[in-house]
């Protein structure tokens, strides 16, 4: 009889991304911060050695984190768990897989191994999400097998700006799509630089064909439910929870305001009394050198 | 017109509704109690169960949720909605919500490497065989009784169970496009309110 279970799929490596959807994906960089984070209702952990502010200070080349942290981490915690590969470092990448890590994040927040080419994800059995900051660089990261898409934002920077920049431009690039004629979406697919099938794609149904989540400078319970109610499905906090005055607070508050993103007297509630937020940085001063979100294209 | 309420705390509750919608029913988002209170029949979606359990506490609509189920609600859980049903976990947390006589092991069938698509038979929504989407997903340990076990994997583990009013499998059909097991539910629930005319 032939043997149908298959692992691996599209459906499952997408499907996991689907159940993740609602919540908050937290930065840990030890195993209590990652007990922290679950016992507060995250729905996944990203295991790092160094959250993005510390990253932004530290400056030299970031790389994956050890090993032993990312399994110490797994070992913490019964949510999924994500970890970082370098933008282009397939070894970094199977590493990762072999660590059984549940998700991989192939982020700009480290230094690039490749400035030309990202990761083949279709070669990979374990998902990856990505960052991009606008429709043409998601739907590349798509057909490069990305199962699930975050905008960048400033990582590191407790400011939201760039994260509703990106959201924005690629929420609008699909419905701008979604209204083109029919024979538009070649030269569309021409100026996205981007697969047709995917244009057509997100022409019919209106999305993207995965999961979008907002990363980048949340730094408050009404950061994540603004993200929300611009239309992404989920959110990611870097440096917000661990960087603030009271990361436990911090981070319950901010699960609670991603369910109930679109109730500001729940979220009124739920901002009370949470302490300091992390420093914030203006992402306008900062030279282009500095910036994360360029890494990549 | 049948109105079926998703709990949307956390999860892919937003393609259960897609599923209902597409199949007529007034299929509504639930993230508060009283909103509990003119549905026919709920559904706990895939998720994370530590995240629902967690955000089920806000509120107290966690014991909203009970007494709608001890009053005879249809409730089916999937993946994590099997969890949140379970009268025990072989887990230190989440605290089921103790409805059904099953006990469940969280991300029995391993991490997310090991998440597979397998064919399985269920009798009660007939032929062809239905791809079961699973991802880190939860297992029976133990089926109690009054419990029937409506399909199995490779013919010896349940995956999907019912116990009077209430459903749960370990696979999410909401990823499919195959709707018979919401048809399933939403027959369990047209009987349920027929129940309660007579």
């Amino acid at each position: 009889m032939a043997n149908n279970n298959s692992k691996g799929t599209w459906e499952v490596k997408s499907g996991l991304a689907q159940m993740l959807k609602g919540g908050v994906i937290m930065d840990v960089v030890t195993a209590d911060q990652a007990k922290i984070a679950e016992d507060a209702g995250a729905c996944s952990v990203m295991a790092l050695e160094r959250v993005p502010s510390d990253i932004r200070k530290d400056g030299g080349v970031a790389r994956m984190s050890d090993p032993t942290k990312i399994v110490e981490i797994t070992e913490a915690v019964t949510i999924p768990v994500m970890a970082k590969c370098r933008i282009g470092h397939f070894v970094e990448a199977q590493i990762l897989e072999s660590l059984g890590v549940d998700y991989i994040d192939e982020s700009e927040v480290l230094t690039p191994a490749d400035e030309n080419n990202h990761v083949n994800k279709n070669d990979f059995k374990v998902p990856f999400v990505c960052g991009a900051r606008n429709l043409g660089e998601a739907l590349r990261r798509i057909g490069e097998g990305a199962s699930m898409i975050r905008t960048k934002g400033e990582a590191g920077t407790g400011n939201i700006v760039e994260a509703v920049r990106h959201a924005r431009s690629v929420l609008g690039e699909i419905k701008r799509i979604q209204n083109m004629d029919e024979v538009e979406l070649m030269a569309c697919a021409r100026d996205l630089q981007t697969p047709f099938e995917l244009v057509k794609n997100v022409h019919e149904t209106g999305k993207l064909p995965v999961v979008n989540f907002a990363a980048g400078g949340i730094a408050s319970p009404a950061d994540a439910a603004l993200m929300m109610q611009i239309g992404v499905e989920g959110v990611f906090v870097g440096s917000g929870i661990f960087k603030s005055s009271d990361p436990q607070k911090m981070a319950n508050a901010i699960v609670k305001a991603t369910t109930h993103y679109n109730d500001p007297k729940i979220i009124a509630e739920i901002s009370k009394g949470l302490g300091d937020a992390m420093p914030g940085l203006d992402v306008r001063t900062m030279p282009e050198e500095e910036q994360l979100s360029v890494r990549g294209w | 017109m049948l109105k079926i309420g998703i709990l949307a705390v956390q999860g892919d509750f937003a393609e259960h509704k897609l599923m209902l919608t597409n199949l007529d029913i007034d299929a509504v988002e639930i993230r508060l109690p009283e909103q509990l209170e003119d549905i026919d029949g709920l559904i706990i979606p895939g998720g994370e169960s530590t995240t629902i359990a967690q955000l089920l506490n806000i509120f107290d609509i966690k014991n909203s949720i009970i007494t709608k189920a001890k009053s005879g609600m249809p409730i089916w859980g999937t993946c994590a909605g099997m969890i949140m049903l379970a009268n025990s976990l072989t887990d230190k947390r989440p605290t089921p919500l103790k409805l059904m006589n099953t006990v469940v092991s969280r991300n029995a069938f391993g991490r997310q490497i090991d998440s597979f698509e397998e064919n399985i038979e269920i009798k009660a929504i007939g032929h062809p065989k239905y791809r079961g989407i699973f991802i880190r997903a939860p297992m029976f340990i133990q089926i109690g009784e009054g419990v029937e076990v409506l399909g199995k994997l490779n013919d010896d583990n349940p995956v999907l169970v019912r116990e009077k009013n209430l459903l749960a499998s370990s696979f999410h059909p909401e990823l499919t496009p195959d709707t018979r097991i919401h048809e399933y539910f939403i027959k369990m629930v047209k009987n349920q309110i027929s129940n309660d005319n007579n």
